[in-house]
């Protein structure tokens, strides 16, 4: 037999939802920051000498699963070589209405030369701009990929592009955390590695922390840990900033 | 003396031609009219907001501050937008239905005193547009005509679902307007009038006089729930139940019609909430600082206040409480509302005769509302004989003209 009073558990409930602050935002105004590994639209990276990472390999396009990718490889020619191996890429297309943004091809890519941003906010009017070609995907001269004016940019999504794919291993392997194996990109230089898997994370700038601080007080019970939960982890909270504010011995 | 002026002081001298008296009821009802739709505009916009912040949502934000105008926008796109009638739909009460949901819904709230009484020009005003005397005998008529707006909308729609939307929507309205009644029975037994005037000014200023204490909580809480189960508001929403019926009785409807049966609903629910504080919450009454001007201000200041609350109460239903199933709401009007109102009323009426009576009327009533309340039990929780079990359907025994009928099939064959 039920609890008669859990009755007015729906009341209690509704009321206590009407003290906390909204989980939705006014979306084209303002956007939540996005996570860390978001799949966005690809770029195609450069070296920090401006050549282009992109060999012409086809891997990218044989590792996609829905056949997005178009690539044809060209000899460099001699005399002023557009990547720095044998060959490049010489026609890179890739269609947008069939990218299920899997990130199979930035796995795939031995030279780094394919990432995806964070940008996901781009409604093309026709079938011709889904169809994004080497022109569009190649990042530009500052090593910023390129803003075309049907996709919706916001600040630091330019400068999210990548680095973080072998910064930890694909599996979570322990041993490459903190560990940099990734070539300096046009504009950005040698991007820092993900904070890791395991241990503290303090990713302000990935997104992640803040969105989890957003909507902290919707939680359930069950999602935040023993130690966070009201008064109790409001102390906790605060004890463990302690140290950090006063320069400890952290 | 005669004998509009036992109803409303304002007539003690009679209509004087075409004078101050009637420019003062016309006055009285225009302002109400209007304050009625301003109310509502705001109720709308009140709703959505209230529900989407118990929701952790934003809610219209769009238009003017707050997003208060929200509700003049979606009226202006609806008068815009194009205005369907169904091949199928009965042309004529189809047009008639939204005007019979919406014309008893604005009535009603004539007979709601919102202040005291004013003095203008040498006359006495009452705050209120009118005070029949047969006063909230009006409210059931009202509510008795505005289920014909949505029966008849459902029923000229020339479509199922309004169709099953309408026959649920008579069906909740007798079942819930008998425990009405009875309610307002006990009230109009207490204060000896039916005039709704007479009914605040009979609760006084101080709460403990008021209905809902002086006739124990009981009544006022069966009121609330069958006033709710009328209004078709949620939990008791079965007439416009979306997950089953589509949008009910208002699924064919389009454009300035729909927003009429819309309107019609919200300012429903301010009147409700206004009856409901007439009847229990003694009114405009409340205290009344000592100022020896704009002392009027401060009883329709109460009176909007209490009546606010209890709106909020209806959104906050909303927000809470799942949808009754249809057989719930029925049990719900019928086993216990009713019984526990008419119970309530004999109680009510022998303490005011006498209280020795009260309390033999009491020991009746319990021992009345055992024997019944056994008897559901037992209802709901006997072993039915074997002939009464229907056997399934694969294995019923086919009616014998069937089963002859297959068997020639079979030999032709």
């Amino acid at each position: 037999m039920a609890n008669p009073l859990d009755f007015f558990g729906g009341f209690k409930l509704t009321l206590q939802h009407l003290a906390r602050p909204p989980v939705t935002i006014s979306y084209p105004q303002e956007k939540r920051p996005k996570q860390p590994r978001q799949h966005g639209r690809h770029v195609l990276n450069r070296y920090e000498d401006g050549m282009e990472k992109c060999i012409g390999c086809e891997l990218c396009a044989g590792a996609c699963p829905v056949n997005c990718i178009y690539v044809r490889g060209l000899d460099n020619p001699p005399d002023h070589p557009v990547s720095p191996g044998e060959r490049y890429g010489y026609v890179y297309e890739i269609n947008y209405l069939r990218c299920i943004h899997c990130d199979l091809c930035v796995e795939a890519c031995p030279t780094q030369a394919i990432t995806e941003t964070k940008m996901f906010e781009f409604s093309f009017t026709n079938r011709a701009d889904a169809i994004y070609t080497k022109a569009e995907l190649v990042v530009d001269d500052d090593g910023f990929p390129k803003h075309l004016p049907w996709e919706d940019w916001r600040e630091g999504e330019a400068e999210m592009t990548g680095g973080w794919m072998r910064a930890t291993s694909p599996s979570g392997d322990a041993a490459y955390e903190g560990v940099v194996q990734w070539t300096g990109d046009l504009g950005s230089g040698v991007k820092a590695p993900e904070a890791g898997q395991s241990g503290e994370r303090d990713d302000e700038a990935t997104g992640s922390k803040q969105l989890r601080r957003a909507f902290f007080r919707h939680l359930q019970p069950v999602d935040v840990n023993e130690d966070q939960r009201g008064v109790q982890g409001m102390l906790t909270s605060a004890r463990a900033k302690l140290p950090k504010r006063f320069g400890g011995s952290r | 003396m005669n004998a509009l002026s036992t109803v409303d002081p304002l007539f003690v001298h009679g209509v004087d031609g075409w004078g101050v008296v009637l420019l003062i009821v016309v006055i009285k009802v225009l302002v109400g009219f209007g304050a009625l739709m301003g109310s509502v505009t705001l109720m709308i916009w009140f709703e959505r907001k209230a529900i989407s912040d118990m929701q952790s949502r934003i809610g219209p934000q769009r238009w003017g501050p707050f997003g208060i105008l929200q509700t003049l926008a979606d009226g202006i796109k609806l008068f815009f937008k194009e205005d369907l009638i169904p091949a199928e739909a009965d042309r004529f009460v189809f047009k008639l239905a939204p005007y019979l949901a919406l014309v008893p819904a604005i009535i009603t709230f004539a007979i709601v005193p919102v202040g005291g009484t004013l003095h203008i020009a040498g006359h006495v005003v009452m705050l209120q547009i009118a005070n029949p005397p047969m006063g909230i005998l009006l409210l059931l008529a009202m509510s008795g005509i505005s289920v014909y707006g949505v029966m008849l909308a459902g029923w000229a729609s020339g479509s199922k679902y309004p169709l099953i939307s309408s026959v649920r929507a008579s069906a909740s309205m007798i079942s819930y307007e008998a425990a009405l009644g009875i309610t307002i029975v006990t009230i109009v037994l207490v204060t000896g009038s039916l005039s709704t005037h007479n009914i605040v000014t009979s609760q006084g200023h101080e709460f403990w006089h008021w209905n809902v204490i002086r006739l124990g909580v009981v009544p006022f809480v069966i009121f609330w729930m069958a006033i709710t189960a009328e209004l078709g508001r949620p939990p008791f929403d079965v007439v416009e139940a979306d997950s089953e019926l589509v949008g009910g009785f208002n699924t064919e409807y389009s454009s300035i019609r729909f927003a009429l049966f819309y309107m019609a609903e919200f300012m429903n629910t301010i009147t409700m909430s206004a009856i409901i504080v007439t009847l229990f919450f003694g009114g405009p009454a409340g205290w009344i600082p000592n100022v020896s001007h704009l002392r009027w201000v401060f009883p329709i200041v109460w009176f909007v206040v209490k009546t606010t609350i209890f709106c909020f109460c209806f959104i906050w239903f909303r927000a809470a409480l799942p949808r009754f199933r249809y057989d719930q709401v029925m049990d719900l009007g019928w086993k216990r509302l009713i019984p526990l109102s008419l119970g309530w009323m004999l109680i009510v009426a022998g303490f005011l005769l006498r209280p020795a009576y009260g309390f033999i009327m009491a020991a009746v009533v319990m021992m009345a509302s055992t024997i019944l309340g056994r008897a559901f039990l037992l209802g709901s929780t006997r072993e039915t004989g074997a002939d009464a079990i229907l056997p399934t359907v694969g294995a019923r025994p086919l009616p014998p003209e069937v089963l002859r009928a297959w068997s020639e099939r079979e030999e032709e064959e």
